[in-house]
């Protein structure tokens, strides 16, 4: 598959905290139907460009543009349809502690659609299928295993079947068969269900599992420092960044 | 964006239906009621589904497709045929078929009987108190540890608390005193001007601040203000886990955090309920004063009145209001459990138990001081 139609672009994008910027300029898009992942080491910004990707976080300056419509300029109902296209599974989850895991995905159904009860079920059990959790559905998120809570979060964020879903750190804390369990879902998911996944992660195998695309943010620079397939990436042997990234050696000068 | 649109005709094959536009949960939200009628006009023995023009489908669509089909089928039909469908839809369509012929009806935990429920509340209370009472004797023998050897109490943590709870609590204190006083004088001097008593409500205001409605109010204020504090801190460190840090790293939790609370609070509710009388009597001083009589004449009609045993009476209450109230907050907050509404959960427990208990106690010490003549 040749993924060629823009989803997401990222127009000259610079983002922060209190007008501190710690990703500047950034210019970027995202293809329809590709698995794109952001990496970079700590304190890079990645979770901030995450942040304004789904419009948490306003823009200092520049543009988030999300299949054709900037969601950096929407505000209210406006904003609200475009976010509507995307789903989004938070690092720790975020599942309501309150709600069992059914009613967890069954919420965006209600709010947003009025189909009858019985579709809501068969859509959320479907749901509950793709990500495994089937046996889970009746559970509180309390009672739920870390990996678990991942896939639920997954499938509430695929609820009303989005364009595009963000993952933040999938990987974090979850053993590597969890892991790559989580990571063959994300391909099955992208390949079956023509889903484009944006992806931050750290974990090396599963960048070179999922990936189709790759960007590489960098502390310092406070941009993208490499751009490409894991392959490219992984050959550049010009980038110090990108070259102890890949092959987990250290900077110069650092211990 | 236009809604599907929903066509059945008859035509010498059977019946034909045309679905067009996006199928997906908004659409065919509107689709779901009108389908019944639709396909129940079709009663011929073959229909022909075409799917030519349906350009988008999510699990909504995929679902209502399936839903045609089993409706087709309870109305008679015999033969389906799903023609012109594109072949990206097919697999979601699949995967639709498959979920409704799985039973997901297992999975659901069986509700409880009535008495099911109720031995469950039974027992979920009885291992509460369990709890609640494992807990208070071991803050108690923390406590008494702690007095034995001062040198492991954690002073500086037990003074800051002091002035959280306490120097901070002034002026709420200090308000609601007032306005009881002032109240209170204002209410009983009305009546009692009719038989040119008025200079008795001094009594009436001396004896019910300083044995009974000082040491209460405080002790409803601290409630309220500290336990709920001390709950929510206790709380979300058990949630964080900085109590378990705390257990592994040898240091006791309850020495650590709770036995500084408790013996703040102890110091600091006695303290406080001597300046809440004064500010009370003030506000009754505010009342008698606007009547005509001097300062003096109510502070000589109090001071004879009130004896030093309601004085040590009341302050006596305190001390024991003071550790109730504090080993509540903290005991409710040891007992957080995870979720993102247990430290609400425990804030509001620690309140309410606080008070209750404060009420019994008080209700204990009126009756033990009667028979003592105190």
């Amino acid at each position: 598959m040749k993924p060629v139609e823009t989803i997401i672009q990222i127009e000259n994008l610079s983002a922060g905290y209190n007008n501190i910027r710690i990703i500047e300029n950034i210019n970027f898009e995202v293809f329809k139907g590709e698995v794109f992942v952001i990496i970079g080491g700590s304190g890079c910004g990645k979770s901030t460009l995450l942040k304004n990707m789904i419009g948490l976080l306003p823009p200092i300056s520049g543009n988030v543009m999300i299949l054709g419509e900037s969601l950096s300029k929407a505000f209210g109902k406006e904003k609200n349809r475009i976010l509507r296209n995307i789903g989004v599974a938070f690092q720790s989850g975020a599942l309501f502690g309150s709600m069992t895991v059914m009613e967890n995905i069954k919420l965006p159904l209600k709010e947003f659609t009025s189909l009858p009860e019985s579709v809501i079920n068969d859509i959320v059990w479907l749901k509950l299928n793709l990500v495994g959790l089937t046996k889970a559905a009746f559970l509180m998120p309390g009672e739920l295993s870390g990996g678990m809570k991942k896939r639920a979060a997954l499938a509430r964020a695929m609820a009303l079947d989005p364009s595009i879903i963000f993952l933040d750190e999938p990987s974090a804390g979850l053993d590597p068969v969890t892991s790559a369990g989580l990571d063959h879902l994300v391909m099955e998911l992208a390949a079956s269900h023509g889903i484009t996944f944006v992806i931050v992660t750290h974990e090396l195998s599963s960048i070179n599992l999922i990936s189709d695309r790759i960007i590489m943010l960098e502390k310092d620079a406070k941009t993208i420092i490499a751009m490409g397939t894991p392959e490219q990436l992984k050959n550049d042997l010009t980038n110090p960044h990108v070259f102890n990234f890949f092959n987990r050696t250290i900077h110069k000068g650092e211990k | 964006m236009s809604l599907p649109l929903f066509t059945a005709s008859k035509n010498t094959h059977g019946a034909l239906v045309t679905i067009a536009g996006r199928l997906d949960a908004k659409g065919t939200s509107s689709l779901w009621q009108s389908m019944d009628k639709k396909i129940s006009s079709s009663d011929t023995p073959d229909l022909t589904l075409d799917l030519q023009q349906v350009n988008y489908m999510d699990t909504a669509g995929a679902f209502f497709i399936c839903q045609i089909e089993t409706l087709a089928k309870n109305q008679g039909v015999k033969n389906i045929f799903i023609v012109n469908l594109k072949p990206e839809f097919s697999p979601l369509i699949d995967l639709a078929k498959q979920i409704q012929q799985k039973d997901f009806s297992d999975q659901k935990p069986q509700d409880l009987f009535f008495v099911e429920n109720q031995g469950k509340h039974l027992s979920d209370a009885l291992s509460e108190t369990k709890e609640f009472i494992t807990y208070t004797g071991e803050i108690t023998w923390s406590l008494i540890q702690s007095l034995l050897h001062p040198k492991t109490i954690r002073w500086a943590d037990t003074f800051l608390v002091a002035e959280r709870a306490g120097v901070d609590a002034l002026p709420i204190v200090a308000l609601i005193s007032f306005i009881v006083g002032l109240v209170m004088a204002f209410q009983a001097a009305i009546p009692m001007r009719m038989f040119g008593a008025e200079l008795y409500v001094a009594n009436l205001i001396g004896i019910a601040m300083i044995r009974e409605l000082g040491p209460l109010m405080t002790a409803i204020v601290l409630a309220g203000r500290s336990a709920s504090a001390f709950a929510a801190e206790i709380g979300t460190m058990r949630i964080n886990e900085e109590i378990d840090a705390l257990t592994v790293m040898g240091l006791d939790p309850i020495r650590f955090l709770i036995v500084p609370r408790i013996i703040a609070l102890t110091v600091i509710t006695p303290l406080l309920t001597i300046f809440s009388n004064l500010v009370g009597i003030l506000g009754g001083a505010l009342v008698i004063t606007s009547l005509g009589y001097p300062i003096i004449a109510y502070y000589n009609q109090i001071a004879s009145f009130v004896e030093w045993n309601d004085f040590a009476g009341g302050l006596l209450k305190c001390f024991v209001f003071g550790i109730l109230i504090a080993a509540t907050g903290c005991i409710r907050g040891y007992q957080t459990q995870s979720g993102p509404s247990a430290v609400g959960v425990s804030t509001t427990r620690a309140v309410v138990t606080g008070i209750v208990l404060i009420a019994v106690v008080d209700g204990i010490f009126s009756i033990v001081y009667y028979y003592l003549g105190i």
